[in-house]
């Protein structure tokens, strides 16, 4: 066994080295790299049209995906065993950062969710366990029989949901669920037998509504009863929702045009250039726009799932599956809260939405991904 | 800690992981799929409903409501103007924390607790976002400049202009012009769709005298505008326009300088006046004091000054020329001589002797004559100057009430005279009829004797008297009093013709004679006189004074006084004005009453050099057979007694 490139391999064959493509060489996906670029460049058009002409805006968030894009780049260097020897180092200090959090946290909106760090700034540790949640699942599975035991599915569960209490508890319910979701989705891709799975959902049907009453804050509760009946308050909770799907309606098919959304650009819509971009994207390309980008998204997405296929090894196939489910979440939750199919939770739209850290951890997550592609091991018989 | 040594089966882990990853993969389908299926049901099930919704978010149709005609005397002297008024208005969206703003603008101009409270009502009614709520009105300039200081600590207020009627001649005109004031719910509630359509952006409403019975001319037609908003309704660019028709402007009969003089000849004492021209029914002038102001109730007046007004023993609020019901006493005499003349139950020569009384034969009641010794050997006309009370009681005894309250009512007693205000008073002539149903009880010969001289059951109103005065002036001709100069009402009795017409020009000459002769009871009022004018003057008695009212002696003696009583009319020969003057508790109709009358006909008749000089009759148009359209309906329904 030798550890060779694939595509140097095939120069055995006749082919010079120096014509390795720079992709290679860099260990970048190319298919994957190109339905990113063309899904950011898509969203720093929306995004234009959304703050209302702001070239500033499109700027910084340009600055964000070219920042975004060298974590993808450095760790699409490293070889997935790398991610596998720090899993549980990561997880270990995420965890005492989110306790931190609870501790010494800064406050904002309600909610302790940033930790300052004198010289570096603020930063959520919540976002480090996006990665770390999953990768320290495929880490717990990678020497273990699969599928797994009851045993084993405790101790993963347990893994799972010390940073989501954690995270719930700052609290910021939407980001613990999407931890949970990652953690699980690798539990799931493990092979869970579907007897647990089906008790899992029954488990939750029966604790929704005692959520409901005894775990939710009231605002949470608030976000729940608007997406029930947003228009009990449209002046007020409903005011987001409805102004939002009124925004989409109004696209039709074909769009009312590049900033030509009228529901954006007077103002009725609020938080048009973060979280409800798609509102944005509906008003003004329509239909045909958001099939457009779902097509993109489903590019990335089955190359991730085919990423994961041709995997090697047991940590890089659940790695690789987790985050590019979670990935999917992430655009289903958020086109489903913006068309008003699910209670609005603070989910960006992948590479659209203006701002955060999210940019930096999806495009992290994304070189993780070509970092499994690139450093497959091929055998020569 | 480890499980027993198990060895991977790494070939049936990938098969396994494979089968997940299609799962995966199936579930990454359906979901999206179920997003494409939301979405297309926004976008194209539900397209035209969000597409109305979006609009309706930015597209705000304006309703602009068309300027108020003015309205002019027939000079063209502005008795009704629209000026802009400044008022300070609140979108309170826009204010962080109203109770601050509202305590720091009170720092800066006092409100009072009536703004407050239509402010806070206004507030929370049904109203869109970001709508700026009007806080208080009529702001000086010392105040705007105040705000305008303090702007930056006032998140949301602004003070805008908007026209607002103003009246500037104020207590002169209040009674007749009558003023406009908010619109109300109800009123919207009493219109028809297509008048709500046309008030959608009008925030006044005629109320009385007439701007109420001319709102559908002054008012005019609404005009739209549609606008592009922003969420915070600011006004982005105008859409679509199509601008109001302003209100057409009314030129009244009405004359400034008589009114004027009607108004100065009263002076303090409560009373009323009314000039007719007889050649054309103009109101020359219309006046019942006191008066008020009628500014205050444009934007709404305060509780403090409503009050005062309310609570007026000499009730500023009630227009006397128009309600109020007076014993016309002598005054009608002339009327009632030719009735019964034209019965034949009296001629020019015929002639009683006067002891001081009249009694009925069989009867030892005596009605008493004002003289006490009685005035001798009495013809009609000597009973007409001198107001001899015994002769018509004879007369009026032998004439009967049916006869008296027929003949009468040609002259308007009793009935309406059309006049284009709402709400006449139609005052009594009393019959048969009119006590049974009113009193139940049967008419008695005191009653018809009463009658004859004025008194009893009989009523009238100042204006009523004008008017049957003016038909007299002439010949019989029917007057109806129109306060618009460019309409012409369709009389609503037929003239009065008499069996001997000559009876006119005799009855007229009896009434000059009342002013020109020595003996006459009005002969004050002709003093210097540049023309011959006729006259008859009268007293009414006063039965009682308000009940739940509380006077001291010497207010409660005065107000049991006689009202003073005059018509009048001149120049004898041609007939160019007809006065009634009124004075509460005047006691002389000749020497109190006569002097206003003659102070009114001077300012119609006589030019500025004291000459006389007749102005021309209004060229009115001929008699439009339909009333007004739209405050027919409530005009008619006050006229329930118009043939």
């Amino acid at each position: 066994m030798s550890q060779v490139d694939p595509v140097r391999t095939t120069d055995n064959g006749g082919h010079a080295i120096f014509r390795t493509p720079v992709a290679t060489r860099l260990h970048l996906d190319p298919p994957l790299l190109a339905a990113l670029l063309l899904t950011m460049l898509g969203g720093l058009a929306v995004l234009y049209s959304a703050s209302g002409g702001s070239m500033d805006t499109v700027i910084r968030q340009a600055i964000r995906f070219g920042g975004g894009l060298l974590v993808m780049l450095v760790l699409a260097q490293l070889p997935p065993r790398t991610f596998r020897f720090w899993a549980p180092l990561v997880y270990g200090v995420g965890l005492v950062l989110l306790a931190l959090v609870i501790l010494v946290g800064t406050e904002a909106k309600g909610a302790q969710r940033w930790l300052s760090l004198p010289g570096i700034g603020r930063f959520q540790p919540a976002e480090l366990m996006k990665l770390a949640v999953p990768a320290m699942v495929a880490w717990f599975f990678s020497d273990r029989t699969l599928p797994p035991s009851k045993r084993n599915v405790l101790g993963s569960l347990v893994l799972i949901f010390l940073p989501t209490v954690l995270i719930a508890m700052q609290p910021d319910l939407g980001t613990a669920l999407l931890i949970a979701a990652a953690g699980l989705v690798v539990l799931f891709m493990a092979g869970l037998s579907w007897r647990l799975i089906g008790l899992a959902v029954l488990v939750l049907v029966v604790a929704a509504p005692l959520m409901y009453f005894f775990v939710l804050h009231d605002y949470q509760r608030t976000r729940v009863d608007t997406f029930l009946n947003p228009e009990a308050d449209p002046r007020g909770a409903g005011w987001n929702i409805i102004q939002s799907k009124t925004a989409i309606g109004s696209g039709g098919i074909g769009g009312k045009g590049w900033q030509d959304g009228t529901q954006s650009r007077l103002d009725f819509l609020p938080e048009s250039h973060t979280d409800f971009i798609l509102a944005v994207l509906g008003e003004e390309f329509g239909l045909i726009g958001f099939l457009l980008l779902l097509a993109v998204y489903l590019v990335i997405i089955g190359r991730g799932f085919f990423i994961s296929w041709q995997a090697q090894e047991t940590f890089s196939r659940l790695l690789a599956a987790a985050l590019t489910m979670t990935f999917f979440i992430y655009v289903f939750v958020n086109v489903g809260m913006v068309s008003g199919l699910l209670p609005v939770v603070g989910v960006p739209l992948p590479l659209v939405s203006y701002g955060g850290t999210s940019i930096v951890t999806l495009l992290a997550s994304f070189g993780m991904l070509m970092s499994i592609h690139t450093h497959r091991r091929f055998i020569n018989f | 800690m480890r499980q027993p040594l198990t060895l991977k089966d790494h070939h049936h882990e990938h098969r396994l992981f494979s089968l997940r990853l299609l799962v995966a993969v199936a579930l990454v389908l359906v979901l999206s799929l179920v997003l494409v299926g939301r979405m297309a049901w926004l976008q194209i099930a539900q397209h035209s409903r969000f597409t109305t919704l979006s609009d309706n978010n930015r597209v705000l149709t304006q309703a602009m409501s068309p300027p108020r005609g003015l309205i002019t005397d027939r000079n063209g002297e502005i008795l009704a103007v629209n000026r802009p008024d400044f008022t300070l208005e609140l979108a309170v969206e826009q204010s962080a924390d109203l109770n601050d703003t509202l305590n720091r603008i009170r720092q800066l101009i006092p409100l009072t607790d009536d703004d407050l409270e239509r402010f806070e009502r206004r507030r929370t009614s049904a109203r869109r976002p970001w709508e700026p709520i009007p806080l208080r009105g009529r702001l000086t300039e010392e105040e705007i400049a105040r705000i305008a200081v303090h702007q930056h600590e006032l998140p949301g207020a602004r003070v805008t202009a908007s026209p607002v009627r103003y009246y500037p001649h104020s207590h002169l005109f209040s009674h007749v012009l009558g003023y406009v004031n908010r619109l109300s719910a109800e009123d919207l509630d009493n219109m028809t769709l297509a008048e709500q359509r046309n008030y959608s952006g009008t925030h006044y409403y005629g109320r009385t005298g007439v701007e109420r019975y001319y709102e559908h001319r002054l008012h005019g037609q609404v005009g739209y505008r549609q606008v592009e908003t922003n969420a915070r309704g600011r006004i982005l660019r105008v859409l679509e326009e199509q601008p109001p028709v302003p209100g057409d402007d009314l030129r009244l009969s009405l004359d400034l300088k008589v009114q004027q003089a009607a108004y100065d000849a009263l002076g303090e004492r409560r009373g009323a006046v009314v000039a007719i021209d007889p050649r054309d029914g103009s109101v020359l002038a219309f006046v019942s004091r006191p008066g008020f102001d009628p500014n205050l109730f444009v934007t709404g007046i305060s509780h403090k000054d409503y009050a005062r007004y309310q609570q007026d023993h000499d009730h500023p609020l009630f227009n006397r020329a128009l309600q109020g019901r007076y014993p016309p006493g002598s005054t009608v005499k002339p009327m009632l001589g030719l009735a019964g003349l034209d019965a034949g139950v009296t001629s020019w020569e015929r002639t009683i002797h006067d002891p001081g009384y009249f009694s009925l034969e069989g009867n030892p009641h005596r009605y008493r004559d004002w003289k006490r010794w009685g005035h001798g050997q009495v013809d009609m006309e000597k009973a007409v100057v001198q107001s001899c009370d015994t002769y018509f009681y004879d007369m009026g005894f032998r004439l009967g009430i049916d006869r008296m309250h027929d003949f009468m009512v040609g002259f308007s007693i009793g009935e309406a005279t059309g006049i284009d205000l709402l709400n006449e008073s139609e005052g009594n002539m009393p019959s048969r009829e009119w006590k049974r149903a009113a009193r139940n009880a049967p008419w008695f010969h005191g009653d018809t004797i009463n009658t004859s001289i004025g008194q009893g059951f009989m009523l009238t109103t100042p204006l009523q008297l004008a008017v049957a005065t003016a038909i007299l002036a002439n010949d019989g001709h029917q007057v109806v009093p129109t306060l618009a100069a460019d309409e012409t009402h369709p009389p609503l009795r037929p003239d009065i013709t008499l069996k001997d017409p000559r009876d006119w020009e005799r009855m007229k000459h009896a009434m000059e004679a009342v002013v020109h002769s020595n003996r006459g009871t009005g002969r004050v009022m002709a003093k210097d006189a540049r023309y011959h004018m006729g006259a008859k003057s009268g007293t009414a008695q006063v039965f009682s004074v308000g009940q739940e009212e509380t006077y001291n002696e010497e207010e409660l003696a005065e107000r049991m006084l006689d009202h003073a009583l005059i018509v009048s009319f001149a120049p004898v020969e041609n007939p160019a004005i007809a006065v009634a003057v009124m004075v509460e508790n005047g006691r002389h109709g000749g020497s109190v009453a006569g002097p206003v009358a003659r102070q009114v006909m001077d300012a119609w008749l006589l030019d500025e050099d004291g000459n006389l000089n007749i102005p021309e009759p209004l060229a009115r148009p001929p008699i439009q057979n339909a009333l007004p359209t739209q405050a027919s309906t409530t005009a008619q329904a006050t006229r329930t007694a118009a043939p």
